[in-house]
């Protein structure tokens, strides 16, 4: 009978958690054209409800019933399941995610390990979706995606491993409240190296602007998923929109201090810690998508040598010398 | 340099190559046998006080019923260090209708000759990579040239139902009025 | 594997493609991401202008330029009617010279921004374009005040211009051109100093002066190498021998470089037109000689007392052939480089043959040059930076 609440729980617990999740990609599209029309002297949506507040919705219903095009050459089979394994890979991550104290559907002890290892299965469907398409484009959007993942992996990870070993557990709740052990509060301070090597890691990882060459639209024309179409094409996009969340919220955790205030600022502001903590960790997850709109409205696109080189050559060296500062600290304090 | 003395020099070094030359409203062309033209043009290129450096155009016009060297293939000259310009004629007749290429000397002739071709039919002896460029490789017939028309055969049908309705509009404003 | 087993993927880029400007075919042979070997196929746009001017008359063949490079067709006009008026030996009033300097130059800021624009859109700076969009709709709305329309204007006539500018234009792009400096400076504020810019653009599409010129690349393109070659300083028309401007070169021959010729050209193209709109005199705006449009045309009238020649073979035909077939060229300075028109004139109403230099053409074919042994993204940097337009190219 216990199970059987248990599952009942945890279903009831994610399908409130997807449906709040689907909210908030639907309205980070609206705000990402709205942030970079604003940017760039435009508007952005405002035809459909007021200031196009509506306009996530209609978007939604019209991919839906779009027509659904499969070209006949594809590999029919992995070409229909690409997109599906990238979505769920991307959706799974948020298991492990905790808004809040106590606010989570699982809470695994190695928590990080798990959203990176999930994350990485994304890439799959990535590969999947350009290897299938039987499209030149697509092909070649698949490869650099291949390698840019690959490597970036490497540097993201390691970035983490600094924040890892401060706070001596791999469980993300327990990072969180390791952080408020601490007069600042954050472990942004400490780990300034390490927060900038997640921060480019991260863009990468996401295909985002400077490093969106899997998609390069003016290159590749839309990499990948150059022949997918209607609601297949729409997963991609939920995807890469959930893997910012997901991205977004693991900075936030890791290095922001999740939904704490830092104690040194509820000393001098006491009213502070009157909010709930969800509305800071949303807070600070917002942060991090507009810093992913804005890059996008300000910054050209880097070549796949040079980003290759920066992955290589800068991200994992300062990653590694991250890692070597941290313990020497840690092990000498 | 003056332009009259330009063409002195080709006289004196060609003498029996050049067969006129012109000049109208400052501008000088010279008209020459087409068997040299290499050597013309290399000699104009590489002379340090000439030094036509640069191709401008290259072209063709079709004297079709006037003259009968039909065509004169056209190099627009021009030296960047002294600025003057010259165009050299070449006299190609329609039955051996060939030239030699001077892509070794301006890299630019390359499409200017395969646009030449295209256009007109001439052939550049010597070019790497002679095929058509604007027109479809499969096209019949040479656009450029006079005895090509500009109507197309179809041009009546093409156009009926636009004439119909013309006619039938002169008959509804007869009506009216 | 066995090397046999292996060959290069073949890669079509266009005529569809949102980067190649138009209906540019690049059929490119890449290892990985290296090209090995471009191919450009063009003429999609062809649409026989050269072929089609033969049977119009001079004043018809006019509208005809508009559409050989969109962009600027102000500067095609001016072009078109020079050569015929060097053709018929017309002296243009002075105002009407003035007026389309001005014109020029504001087509050479639209054409510039839409370049920029384009240009930066395909590194990936998307919010260049929209700044670029904003102020060349300022500009086209000023052509639109004086032609009545934005992009194809056949506004020069031979022998002068359509119809007189006011006051009101004369204000209005007054106050344009003092604050488009600082606009400049506000796309280099995006870019110029962006690391990811400068990291695309340095250093390659690297092409030498000697080569450029053996290329026979014109205008910016050419002065990013650091030649020092400009039509209108070279071959002063219109009002450019009165008015006092500069011309930017480059040194490497990068596309950095082109880049920056260009954005040091908008700066001179506002000086150019500031002092146009100082000097600009009174007077009529068209030549009485000019030639009029008529039904059935009549033949052109043609001085030919200039007319010089010398005949070294026995034919006695060679002279009066000499004498009919009259022949000029005559090239101004198009945003994209060296426009010329070659006019072969034989006497009657229309042109016997025309023949148009268009830069786009020479320029789409120094891209397997520029190309061959970088990766795809340099490709799409480097048909930007040549700046081509295809409605030109093709012709």
């Amino acid at each position: 009978m216990e199970t059987f609440y248990f599952i009942l729980i945890t279903t009831i617990k994610t399908a409130i958690y997807f449906g709040i999740l689907m909210l908030h990609v639907a309205y980070a599209t609206y705000a990402e054209r709205k942030i970079i029309g604003h940017i760039q002297l435009r508007l952005g949506p405002m035809v459909v409800g007021p200031h196009g507040l509506l306009q996530p919705i209609a978007d939604v219903i019209k991919l839906i019933f779009k027509e659904d095009i499969i070209p006949s050459n594809v590999d029919r089979k992995i070409f229909t399941i690409a997109p599906l394994i990238s979505l769920t890979a991307a959706l799974s991550t948020f298991a492990v995610i905790p808004v809040s104290q106590n606010w989570f559907i699982s809470d695994i002890n190695v928590g990080i390990l798990y959203v990176l290892g999930i994350a990485g299965i994304g890439t799959y469907g990535i590969i999947f979706a350009g290897w299938s398409s039987n499209s030149k484009y697509a092909f070649l959007g698949g490869l650099r995606s291949a390698a840019q993942m690959i490597s970036y992996e490497v540097a993201l990870a390691m970035s983490l491993v600094g924040v890892i070993l401060m706070a001596e557990s791999f469980n993300l709740t327990e990072i969180v409240n390791k952080q408020l052990e601490y007069s600042y509060g954050m472990f942004l301070f400490p780990q300034f190296l390490g927060y900038f090597v997640f921060i480019v890691a991260m863009l990468a990882e996401t295909n985002r602007v400077p490093f969106d060459l899997p998609e390069a639209e003016t290159e590749l024309v839309a990499g990948y998923f150059v022949e997918y179409s209607g609601i297949r094409f729409s997963l991609f996009y939920l995807a890469e929109y959930l893997a910012m969340f997901c991205m977004s919220a693991l900075a936030t955790i890791c290095f922001w201090g999740g939904w704490t205030v830092p104690p040194f600022l509820l000393k001098i502001f006491p009213f502070l810690g009157m909010i709930p903590g969800v509305v800071w960790f949303l807070l600070k997850v917002y942060f991090h998508m507009f810093l992913f709109f804005w890059l996008r409205g300000t910054l050209p696109r880097y070549r796949y040598d040079q980003l290759m080189a920066i992955g290589w050559k800068v991200l994992i060296p300062l990653a590694l010398l991250n890692i070597v500062l941290t313990s020497l600290i840690k092990y000498y304090s | 340099m003056n332009p009259l003395e330009i063409l002195k020099r080709i006289k004196d070094n060609f003498p029996e190559e050049v067969l006129w030359f012109r000049c109208f409203r400052e501008e000088c062309d010279i008209t020459v046998k087409k068997e040299r033209i290499r050597d013309i043009l290399a000699y104009l290129k590489n002379t340090p006080s000439l030094e036509f450096d640069y191709l401008i155009d290259l072209t063709a016009v079709d004297y079709l019923g006037f003259r009968e060297p039909r065509f004169d293939v056209i190099y627009h000259l021009m030296s960047i260090k002294y600025k003057h310009r010259l165009r050299v004629k070449a006299q190609v007749r329609q039955r051996e209708c060939s030239i030699s290429s001077v892509v070794d000397l301006w890299k630019t002739a390359d499409w200017f000759e395969r646009e030449c071709f295209d256009m007109f039919g001439i052939e550049f002896k010597g070019h790497p990579n002679l095929r058509r460029i604007l027109m479809p490789e499969d096209w019949n017939g040479f656009p450029l040239r006079k005895d090509y028309p500009v109507y197309s055969e179809l041009k009546d049908k093409e156009w009926q139902t636009y004439k119909e309705l013309k006619e039938a509009a002169k008959g509804w404003r007869e009506d009216a009025s | 594997m066995h090397p046999e087993s292996t060959k290069e993927l073949l890669i079509n880029m266009g005529p569809q493609h949102p980067a190649t400007h138009g209906v540019l075919r690049l059929i490119l042979e890449v290892e990985g991401e290296l090209i090995k070997k471009c191919v450009p196929y063009i003429g999609y746009l062809h649409r026989g202008v050269e072929k089609l001017s033969e049977d119009l008359t001079y004043v018809q063949v006019l509208p005809l330029t508009d559409r050989l490079d969109y962009l600027s067709s102000m500067i095609n006009n001016v072009g078109f009617c020079i050569a015929v008026e060097k053709l018929m030996g017309i002296n243009v009033p002075e105002r009407a010279k003035f007026i389309r300097t001005i014109m020029s130059e504001v087509a050479r800021i639209c054409s510039h921004l839409v370049w920029i624009a384009t240009h930066a859109l395909d590194i990936g700076a998307m919010t260049v374009f929209l700044y670029a969009m904003r102020d060349r709709e300022k500009l086209l709305e000023l052509f639109e005040l004086v032609t009545g329309a934005r992009l194809t204007v056949s506004y020069p006539r031979v022998g002068g211009v359509r119809c007189d500018i006011n006051q009101e234009f004369l204000d209005e792009l007054h106050k344009f051109i003092e604050e488009f400096p600082k606009k400049v400076e506000e796309y280099e504020t995006l870019i110029d100093r962006n690391r990811v810019w400068l990291k695309r653009t340095k250093g390659v599409g690297v092409i030498t002066a000697e080569e450029a010129i053996n290329w026979g690349l014109t205008g910016p393109t050419l002065r990013g190498s650091g030649v020092y070659y400009d039509v209108r300083k070279f071959f002063p028309y219109d009002a450019y021998d009165k008015v006092d401007f500069e011309v930017p070169i480059g040194k490497n021959g990068d596309i950095y470089d082109r880049y920056k010729c260009r954005m040091l050209e908008f700066r001179q193209s506002a000086k150019i037109i500031k002092q146009c709109i100082e000097k600009l005199p009174e007077g009529s705006i068209l030549a009485e000689d000019a030639p009029k449009i008529r039904m059935p045309a009549s033949p052109l009238k043609i001085d030919k007392n200039d007319i010089q020649f010398e005949i070294y073979i026995e034919d006695k035909s060679t002279e009066d052939f000499i004498k009919k077939f009259t022949e000029v060229y005559a090239s101004v300075e198009a945003p994209r480089g060296e426009l010329g028109f070659y006019i072969v004139c034989d006497d009657s109403a229309k042109p016997y043959r025309m023949r148009v230099r268009a830069p786009s053409f020479v320029h789409a074919g120094v891209l397997p040059r520029l190309c061959e042994g970088a990766l795809i993204a340099d490709v799409i940097a480097n048909i930007g930076s040549i700046d081509i337009v295809l409605g030109e190219c093709d012709r």
